[in-house]
């Protein structure tokens, strides 16, 4: 027999209650809560580079190419996990070249496109336009070539130049705002639309989502910077810190709201599929919604980060806090995106019983696989770090 | 227009235009005659063939049984719903390709084992582990005259 | 001030009058109305096809889910159902129990008394062939898409394995195929009823509990049992618009 029936047999004696018979094994595994989370993280650090070059939240400067650079190893893996998760995946092309309109999905190709190379890599550029020039003009052999090539021709860094590279570089951050609630909004979207699934059918299940990228990317973009600089042995600087913290803090009791509301609301209005999502909760997610999610993931990092606004604390304790706080975000945002997408899936449609889910160690959905499509971004990053150092910037106003 | 802006436009429009040519080659030419789908799809769809025949078809030879069966409480019984697919069976030639002929209590049972769903109007029961134990339905009951031999 | 007074007079009458103007020309508009009405007829020239499954005649025997396996090649394991019957079994205290053994393939066995069964009935389930499917709405690419005649169908040719139509489907009625690794589902046995034949399952059905019809044709079986019971669809709130009509649907059935 084929072990993959094995597999499902195994399950088949686990089912609690009654599900329709198709509905034995889950569509949307581990790969599928990797997508949501990339991108969720993708859009939040972009917000947070947006707060300094939009906002003019001037104490934020020191992340602000960290924040891009970070944005863009992670976008670049975004796709990754979905057309891998496909069971046609060399079929995929199917969705640029003939998307169809009504479905949320149908705009992932354009909307990822635009946001790559529109928002990202352009902004990346603008901002980086000098430097390509004069390490191209610096830079020998290989490298020379590199760099050159990175500037796409243009050469010319007069002031006059310089200044409409600011110009676009503001205008395409500008339009970045609402590019990256797109980005991440339409996944929300994806899954607030249906329908068919109680669990996720809720108009906030976009902005829930938006709120938790912003906090995931935040959390990762505190993360990056105090790793980068623990790694070069240099110092952090406290003040952008405690202000990247102040604005954690701020999106973690936001998104601490929606999802209450979001609860709340369900609860009260305790509609249909009520009964069956109240076992679901209490059941099958009881850990990785109250413990992971909620509890170590949002809870504990605010009453961290609350106090550390509220009370004097030295800067070490502080970078100790925040770097465990960030972790904490980061897991808890995970197993956000793990609760709405496998939660979903736990429950029978016909709301009267529940199928399981065993996460495997190998295979290509398997925990492995996900632990490398979240390594990779972090091995893009240092090639990112080692190509465009943001601390090798050549100073204002030399050559 | 800057430099940079002037090199940028040119590169997109580029892209833009290869991503077209490259749809144009790969987009399934029957793409959007009916709908947003294949309208070839609609043609392979049809094309599958079927291996039911249908009750007709059996009585082109099997008169006798059909005859046989028509007046009975098993006339609203297809013969394939018993034999399964037949269309195989009728177009073979050189070897014919026989149908399934069921055996044993259980088959008969899967319509007539007593069960509280089933109504009585609709179905006539007995209960499966009384009803004489040990022997084939056959024996008692021709299955196309279900009341022709009962000892 | 009395300049005022006249401005914001002329004022709210331009308003007024460009609001009433507007209304008056909104209630003209057509395509408005037209999203009003709950069931379009469509292909008014050719066949719209339905199903009717009729509950009081259902006994569970199993061989319309096991046709549409032989018919359809769908592989035997007990995870991949085009169609499939589920029995519902109430009892005195009130609790329910519902199973559907390798989709009723091998039949049922009742398992509680007769003493403590307040009711039970078997309901056979099916692709609903939805006027407004929202299968159709959320494949990305177009390989999930309806007929002319009204047959949610779909191409195995170009479905890329998203799963998004299953996760749509609130019936359940969608699998990944795990060979061909593309969706699959009932088709209403296309290749049969384009010439001329019945779905499978109806074919076989001993009780006739599977009414396969063409909903445009005045005189056809389906549209006589449409009008002589007092049809109901699975999950209307879902405003899918079903075309497989139940008689003696009970609210207890998702």
């Amino acid at each position: 027999m084929n072990p993959h029936f094995l597999h499902l047999y195994d399950m088949l004696s686990k089912v609690d209650g009654f599900i329709y018979p198709n509905e034995i094994e889950l569509q949307w595994g581990i790969l599928i809560v990797l997508y949501p989370y990339i991108t969720g993280l993708v859009a939040g650090a972009f917000i947070l580079a947006s707060l300094e070059r939009v906002f003019k939240v001037k104490v934020l400067r020191p992340t602000y190419t960290v924040a891009l650079l970070t944005a863009l190893a992670f976008l670049l893996v975004a796709t990754l996990p979905l057309i891998s998760h496909l069971s046609k995946p060399m079929r995929f092309y199917e969705i640029m070249i003939t998307p169809h309109f009504t479905s949320a999905m149908a705009i992932f190709g354009f909307i990822y496109l635009w946001y790559l190379m529109v928002v990202l890599l352009l902004e990346i550029w603008f901002d980086y336009r000098r430097d390509l020039v004069l390490w191209s003009q610096e830079k020998a052999g290989i490298m020379k070539r590199v760099y050159k090539i990175l500037t796409l021709g243009v050469t010319d860094i007069s002031p006059k130049a310089l200044k409409w590279d600011d110009k676009f570089g503001y205008a395409i951050t500008v339009i970045g705002i609402p590019s990256a609630f797109l980005l991440h909004g339409y996944v929300g979207f994806i899954f607030g639309s249906v329908k068919a699934n109680p669990w996720w059918s809720t108009v906030l299940m976009p902005v829930i989502f938006i709120f938790s990228a912003m906090v995931s990317g935040i959390a990762l973009v505190m993360f990056v910077y105090m790793m980068v600089n623990y790694i070069r042995k240099k110092m952090i600087d406290m003040i952008c810190l405690d202000s990247i913290a102040k604005y954690l803090l701020v999106a973690l009791i936001l998104d601490f709201v929606l999802e209450g509301l979001d609860q709340v609301h369900r609860i009260y209005e305790a509609e249909e599929s009520f009964q069956i999502l109240d076992l679901l909760v209490k059941g099958k997610l009881n850990y990785t919604l109250f413990l992971f999610q909620w509890g170590l993931g949002m809870l504990i990092p605010i009453l961290i980060l609350g106090y550390l606004q509220m009370f004097r604390s030295n800067a070490r304790l502080r970078r100790i806090l925040y770097l465990g706080s960030s972790l904490l975000v980061l897991i808890g945002i995970f197993f956000m995106r793990w609760n709405v997408v496998i939660g979903g899936q736990l429950f029978s449609k016909s709301l009267y019983g529940f199928t399981t889910f065993k996460l495997n160690l190998i295979g290509p959905e398997g925990s492995l696989m996900a632990a490398v499509w979240l390594v990779v971004p972090f091995l893009i990053l240092a090639f990112l770090f080692w190509l465009l150092p943001p601390w090798k910037r050549h100073p204002e106003g030399g050559t | 227009m800057p430099p940079q802006i002037k090199r940028l436009a040119l590169l997109f429009a580029l892209f833009i235009g290869l991503f077209l040519v490259v749809r144009h080659f790969l987009v399934p030419k029957s793409f959007g005659e009916f709908g947003h789908y294949r309208g070839l799809s609609l043609v392979e769809n049809q094309a599958k063939t079927p291996k039911y025949a249908g009750e007709k078809a059996c009585a082109d030879c099997h008169q006798d049984i059909s005859d046989l069966k028509s007046p009975n409480e098993h006339k609203s019984l297809s013969c394939e719903t018993c034999h399964g697919p037949g269309l195989e069976h009728i177009n073979s030639t050189d070897s014919i390709i026989t149908v399934r002929v069921p055996k044993g209590r259980e088959f008969c049972g899967m319509c007539h084992a007593k069960n509280a769903a089933r109504k009585a109007d609709n179905v006539v029961q007995i209960n499966v582990a009384d009803h004489n134990v040990g022997q084939n339905c056959t024996e008692c009951h021709n299955p196309h005259s279900p009341w022709l031999t009962i000892k | 001030m009395a300049n005022n007074q006249v401005k914001s007079r002329r004022r709210f009458l331009t308003d007024a009058a460009l609001l009433t103007g507007g209304i008056f020309v909104a209630s003209g508009l057509k395509p408005l109305g037209a999203l009003l009405y709950a069931t379009e007829r469509k292909n008014p020239n050719g066949p719209w096809y339905g199903m009717g499954i009729d509950l009081e005649k259902c006994i569970g025997c199993g061989r319309c889910a096991d046709a549409c396996k032989s018919e359809n090649d769908v592989p035997r394991e007990p995870f991949f159902f085009r169609t499939w019957v589920e029995q519902y079994t109430i009892l005195n205290d009130g609790s329910m129990k519902i199973t559907s053994p390798n989709g009723g393939i091998d039949g049922f066995k009742q398992e509680y008394p007769d003493e403590e069964i307040f009711k039970s009935f078997f309901v056979p389930k099916m692709c609903n062939h939805c006027v407004k499917s929202p299968c159709t709405q959320v494949c990305p690419v177009g390989a999930a898409f309806e007929s002319p005649e009204g047959i949610s169908l779909i191409d195995p040719n170009y479905c890329i394995g998203c799963g998004y139509c299953v996760q749509a489907c609130p019936y359940g009625c969608r699998y990944i195929h795990p060979t061909r690794k593309v969706v699959d589902k009932c088709t209403m046995c296309y290749h049969r009823i384009t010439k001329g034949l019945l779905p499978a399952c109806v074919e076989v059905c001993p009780t006739g509990v599977k009414i396969f019809g063409d909903l445009n044709d005045p005189k056809s079986d389906l549209v006589r049992f449409k009008k002589e019971h007092s049809w109901q669809v699975l999950k209307p709130h879902m405003n899918t618009e079903p075309k497989v009509y139940y008689n003696g649907l009970r609210a207890e059935v998702r």
